[in-house]
């Protein structure tokens, strides 16, 4: 009897849940449709044209944003990538406190436009010039956050006693480190990697106040063309954009998901 | 014989732990605390006439952001977020409970759906919506075509647009945790609830609700803070109309070139989280005691 109600609320949950689909993916499907309107505007269908991707190589400034964008989330990934391991394993292994996860952990929940004045505050009050050093300096400080959480979720996985077991058979601290600890953490290294690269390269309000007028990145370029109307360039770029990474995280899902199933048929062999 | 407590790393390993965590903290005290202490300390300060800083103590930022002009803003921005979470919420954890009631082989692909937008500019995505709500927009060709309506409905440039945009843009981060603390129920929790005889909507707000706090918890600070002092949003969906306190702040920091008065503004949003983390953190030990009592 008590079936009833239950599949009643199953099949509501499951009508909210594909709404919220579509209410998730109805702006990107606007987007891409757009990219391929010959008229260039929002609200009329002028037929179908590829004239918006041949534009898009002319459009210097979404290209030099590019450019500028690419350098920094590259640059903030590697250095976001190497502090935020060692914070993990710091916070994991050595140091535990409650107090410590929660306050390191704040940049990524103070909201950016606070992290952002105060940075630029920060960079002008020590006389520092804005620019792509400036950028790069303040995505590194909520990326680095990001990087560590991934990788210390990924170390509560394993036992430390792995770790002292190597010890133990007198491998030395260090290679300790770099021959087992390392290795077992990979995959998290590089899941934070990827994810402070996204971070990075969408990131908009801190770079809008710290970038300077000579490392304006691609989002800053988008908004300026948003706020002038000049968007059919802007949909065929992030078209070509949504098809990169969907591809990549596919092929992610994939690798991962192949994983994930060999680890559930192991679980339920035994 | 005292023996080492387990969560006690030792001495050796605690300046291990230094060597790991010195050059994160470093730069997190240099270019996080730093700079957000010193919106605390601007807040005090005088504005100079270029538009710099003048450092004399003064009390007036806070005094101005008292006007009724300024706090219809304030109180503008906390409806605004609010309603913002309220419907994520509902939303979230609708999509949340689904998808952490399926076989473990959907689970990961039907969340991922959920996460996937993220990976595409959010100022792109937040544009799309105008080709969607304005008067010629889609949602009011389609409404018209059916004949449901005849004068377009007013979707953009109010309110309406700004929640619309913000459920938007942080709905992801509402289902994440939801789904991590639902997920971890397991289906055991609704079976034994179900076999004693409970219809099933009586179990979910007597049983399995209540244990979810901590996810819905984190997943209304996730959306309600950046919610709150979000600019772009109003900017693009609200049409410069409607203001928010991000707005505001913006303003001070590059039009007005008034930073001290910005950065008392951006106290009031950095208090509201202050107390926010406060009350998540006191609700987490509670619900930690409550949990190690019933173990």
């Amino acid at each position: 009897m008590a079936r009833e109600p239950g599949a009643v609320m199953d099949r509501t949950l499951g009508a909210v849940t594909g709404l919220v689909y579509v209410f998730l993916y109805a702006p990107i499907v606007v987007l891409v449709l757009l990219s391929f309107n010959r008229s260039g505007q929002s609200t009329t269908w002028g037929g179908f044209s590829l004239k918006w991707y041949g534009e898009m190589f002319a459009a210097e400034d979404l290209i030099d944003g590019l450019k500028n964008t690419l350098i920094v989330a590259t640059v903030t990934t590697v250095i976001a990538t190497a502090l935020g391991t060692m914070l993990a394993i710091g916070l994991a292994r050595h140091v535990r406190s409650t107090a410590l996860d929660s306050m390191l952990f704040l940049p990524a929940v103070v909201p950016d436009l606070v992290l952002a004045i105060g940075l630029l505050s920060f960079f002008t009050l020590i006389g520092l010039t804005l620019g792509r050093t400036t950028v790069i300096a303040s995505h590194v400080v909520f990326d680095m956050v990001f990087v560590a959480a991934i990788v210390r979720t990924r170390l509560g996985f394993f036992d430390p006693s792995i770790e002292e077991a190597a010890q133990d058979l007198g491998a030395s601290r260090w290679s300790t480190f770099h021959r087992v600890t390392v290795p077992l953490i990979a995959p998290g290294i590089v899941a934070g990697a990827l994810v402070a690269f996204t971070l990075s390269f969408d990131e908009f309000i801190i770079a809008f106040f710290t970038a300077g007028p000579t490392a304006i990145t691609f989002p800053m370029r988008v908004y300026s063309r948003i706020r002038f109307g000049l968007t059919p360039v802007v949909n065929a770029i992030a078209t070509v954009m949504l098809l990169v990474s969907f591809t990549l995280l596919l092929l992610a899902l994939k690798v991962n998901g192949s994983a994930t199933r060999r680890a559930i048929e192991r679980a339920e062999g035994e | 014989m005292t023996r080492r407590r387990e969560d006690d790393p030792g001495p050796r390993n605690r300046a291990q732990g230094a060597l790991f965590l010195g050059p994160g903290l470093l730069y997190w005290v240099v270019l996080f605390l730093a700079p957000v202490g010193l919106i605390l300390v601007y807040s005090f300060f005088r504005r100079s006439s270029i538009g710099g800083v003048d450092f004399t103590f003064t009390l007036d930022n806070y005094i101005r952001a008292t006007e009724p002009l300024f706090l219809r803003v304030f109180w503008f921005s906390l409806r605004t977020a609010l309603l913002t979470t309220a419907i994520a919420l509902v939303l979230g954890y609708a999509t949340a409970y689904f998808i952490a009631t399926r076989t473990p082989r959907w689970r990961l692909p039907l969340l991922v759906i959920v996460v996937l937008p993220f990976w595409t500019n959010l100022l792109i995505r937040t544009y799309s919506w105008i080709a969607l709500l304005n008067n010629e927009g889609l949602i009011n060709k389609a409404l018209r075509s059916l004949g449901l309506i005849d004068e377009p409905l007013p979707l953009l440039n109010n309110q309406f647009a700004i929640v619309v945009g913000l459920v938007y843009a942080f709905l992801p981060l509402m289902v994440l945790p939801l789904f991590a603390s639902i997920e971890r129920l397991g289906p055991r929790l609704r079976e034994a609830g179900a076999d004693l005889g409970a219809s099933s909507v009586s179990v979910f707000f007597r049983v399995t609700f209540p244990m979810t706090l901590p996810g819905v918890f984190a997943g209304c600070i996730f959306v309600f803070v950046p919610s709150l002092a979000n600019f772009i949003v109003p900017d693009l969906l609200g049409g410069g109309l409607k203001l928010m306190v991000g707005n505001l702040i913006q303003q001070q920091f590059f039009a007005a070139r008034d930073w001290p008065f910005g950065a008392a503004l951006a106290m009031g949003v950095i208090l509201i989280t202050m107390v926010l983390l406060v009350l998540q953190a006191l609700m987490l030990r509670r619900e930690g005691r409550m949990s190690s009592r019933g173990a």
